[in-house]
């Protein structure tokens, strides 16, 4: 098995190597890595304005360089957060709790550079982990029938909303309205138009990029508009030569890094629970194990290290579920499903075996992406610096411009225009309401393909419900359902210490501007 | 007590959600429900609604179970008016200057508008900002990427 997988692996290089796609793997990255850096700006926008500009590629390029903007996007988000204590991407928020102390006492360099390490260990295990574990998956889940998928599906629609930050309920009542909006337009069975109001231009359902940029785009800036500082450069100078850390530093780094890296790539595994989710479990841990934990929050280099491997294998590992079941576990993934879907290409099981060049030549390519992002990284330091100092008030209006533009030239139709900006609308009021919008991303891609599996293993099984408990499978992950609210139910009523012990260090972070839900 | 009958944020979301829900239930209604073997398009549409109604009731329950006060407000405690009218605005006129102007008009203003909104905007520096984003713009996606969006209507460039 393992040779079958190393040849797989040499033909994946040899696709990602193609010159063609190597520049937009390269082109993903360096975007990525930008929009990292901005602040106010996420992957999720940035993804969906990108998504529409790749229709007249072939889907390899494509993906890879969409999946190297969400990559990329992680090594600029440890820059911000580390340089001036802003936390604009959540998986990296936890790294300004030691990284700006370390900054001010003039060792910003030597976090970076640590951070850099952590990020190249954690991606290469997350990235290992995929290799190894995805045809595994691939081999229980062709064993599936609709009722299967369906369950499955539940599983992570329900393990994506309860266990992102926030209320539970809430989360589940997003997930629900985005499986309702995932139903508006022609209904694929009969070809009856749904909550389409009579607007022609819905039959074809609401177009998932309006629906992530009016999201995550106009409703972030309405967020943001003149609620944000200005950013403090006073110590944000750092040269190439600072970047080396010292060996008493990578010894001191070396434990935390494979605890965080192990952490990462368990959260991933779970649904639901992304790199920021992996990040605050990591630090936490840390902390506890430490010897000295008052050290920590004062600068101690374990805790830029250990946080950021975590994000980093999280991050990789993230794209397990994805590719291989089909089931997106957060806001990102469920954007890269939709991405695929509209390339023509059927997300699920059949995916490695029908297209191994996407599979392999995606893997390869997030290894040449994580080398080029550590060259990127290190000797442009100061670019990436200079880029932090961009004031927001420039940012924004061009960002909306993108938008614009870029819900336009999907379809090239005036009316997804406003159509985000009414999605918009709705997002910013549900944003007050203290709603996370990420489960309506993950619901609106799963639902059409979970209403169908829905339909179909009802008629296989001449409309008896207990088909989905007396199939083994799809009992097993209907128990797991059940397990998640109980625990929900538990944790509401009885407060257990590790939770309290969770929200104790998200209360000493540095208040966020930007409410970017990305994790 | 007298607190937990004070409207919290929470009752407006659970309301929401409820209206939603009830308004998803009856206009699924209306399409052929069908039976479970065989389910008609209006199935799953009322189902959930009803699911997102219950949930709502559920949420507006917790609020008013709980005795935590929730000291945030709906509108934020500076809104923005200005700077809203001015996001929303910007793309309002890419749309209608997109349709009847062309692409150069729809950027700048766009651009122009929505930069507007920053309190330490002013028109001058909206302009400066406008102008550079529509050169890069028209650069990128007319020239690099030919979106099919013409620059000036009517006016063959």
């Amino acid at each position: 098995m393992i040779e079958t997988a190393l040849q797989d692996l040499w033909y994946g290089f040899g696709v990602a190597l193609e010159p063609h796609n190597l520049m937009y793997c390269f082109l993903g990255v360096l975007v990525g890595n930008l929009v990292g850096v901005l602040p106010g700006m996420g992957p999720v926008a940035t993804i969906s304005i990108l998504l529409p500009l790749t229709f007249g590629m072939p889907p390899v390029p494509a993906i890879l360089m969409l999946s190297g903007v969400y990559y990329g996007a992680q090594y600029g988000g440890a820059i911000c957060s580390i340089l001036l204590n802003l936390p604009c991407h959540p998986p990296h928020a936890v790294t300004c709790l030691d990284g700006f102390p370390l900054t001010q006492q003039g060792k910003g360099g030597t976090a970076l550079g640590i951070t850099i390490v952590a990020a190249f260990i954690g991606a290469s295990f997350g990235i290992t982990e995929m290799i190894f574990l995805a045809p595994f998956l691939v081999s229980v889940a062709l064993k599936f029938g609709p009722a299967e998928v369906c369950s499955l599906m539940l599983v992570g629609l329900l393990a994506g909303s309860t266990l992102a930050r926030g209320s539970p309920l809430k989360g589940i009542a997003m997930t629900v309205l985005g499986l309702l909006i995932g139903i508006v337009g022609t209904d694929i069975e009969t070809g009856e138009a749904r909550f389409t109001f009579g607007i022609t231009e819905l039959y074809d359902g609401v177009e998932i990029i309006a629906l992530a940029l009016g999201m995550f785009g106009i409703a972030e800036f309405m967020n943001s508009i003149n609620n944000t500082e200005a950013v403090d450069m006073k110590y944000a100078k750092v040269g190439i030569a600072d970047m080396f850390p010292s060996r008493a530093d990578l010894k001191l780094a070396f434990w935390p890094m494979i605890r965080g890296t192990f952490i990462g790539s368990l959260c991933a595994l779970i649904p639901g629970t992304g790199p920021t989710i992996a990040s605050f479990v990591s630090y936490a841990t840390e902390k506890k194990i430490s010897k000295t934990p008052e050290r920590f929050g004062r600068g101690a280099i374990e805790g830029v290290a250990c946080p950021e491997a975590s994000t980093h294998s999280s991050v990789q590992g993230d794209f397990i579920p994805t590719m291989s079941l089909g089931i997106p576990g957060d806001t990102v993934m469920a954007l890269l499903l939709g991405a695929l879907i509209i390339h023509g290409i059927v997300p699920g099981p059949q995916l490695i075996s029908q297209h191994a060049d996407i599979f392999w030549g995606l893997i390869a390519s997030f290894w040449i992406g994580n080398i080029l992002l550590v060259i990127l990284n290190v000797p442009m330091i100061g670019v990436w610096v200079k880029l932090l100092s961009i004031p927001y008030r420039y940012l924004y209006p061009s960002a909306l411009f993108f938008v614009c533009i870029g819900v336009y030239a999907a379809n090239n139709d005036m009316f997804q225009v406003g159509e985000t900006l009414a999605i918009g609308v709705a997002g910013y009021v549900l944003l007050r309401l203290d709603f996370h919008p990420a489960p309506i991303l993950l619901g609106f891609v799963l639902g059409p393909r979970f209403e169908e599996n829905f339909r179909r293993s009802l008629l296989i099984s001449r409309g008896d419900l207990m088909t989905f408990i007396e199939r083994p499978i799809s009992a097993f992950f209907l128990s797991i359902c059940v397990l998640l609210i109980v625990a929900q139910i538990y944790v509401w009523l009885r407060k257990p210490k590790f939770i309290e012990e969770e929200r104790s260090i998200e209360t000493q972070l540095p208040a966020a501007p930007y409410s970017e839900l990305t994790g | 007590m007298t607190s937990r009958f004070v409207l919290k944020r929470d009752y407006y979301a659970g309301g929401l959600m409820l209206l939603l829900g009830t308004g998803a239930a009856v206009m699924g209604s209306g399409y052929r429900f069908g039976t479970l073997a065989r389910m008609g398009p209006g199935f799953l549409p009322v189902v959930l609604g009803v699911v997102l109604a219950f949930l709502g009731i559920l949420i507006a329950g917790t609020a008013l179970a709980s005795s935590e006060p929730d000291d945030k407000r709906f509108l934020p405690d500076n809104p923005q008016w200005f700077g809203w009218l001015c996001i929303l605005g910007g793309p309002v006129l890419f749309i209608i200057l997109g349709t009847f102007g062309g692409m150069i008009p729809a950027i700048f203003a766009c651009v122009f508008v929505c930069a507007l909104g920053d309190k330490s905007a002013t028109l001058k520096s909206s302009a400066i900002l406008a102008a550079g984003v529509t050169v890069f713009g028209v650069l990128l996606f007319h020239y690099l990427l030919n979106v099919p969006f013409p620059l000036l209507r009517g006016v063959n460039l």
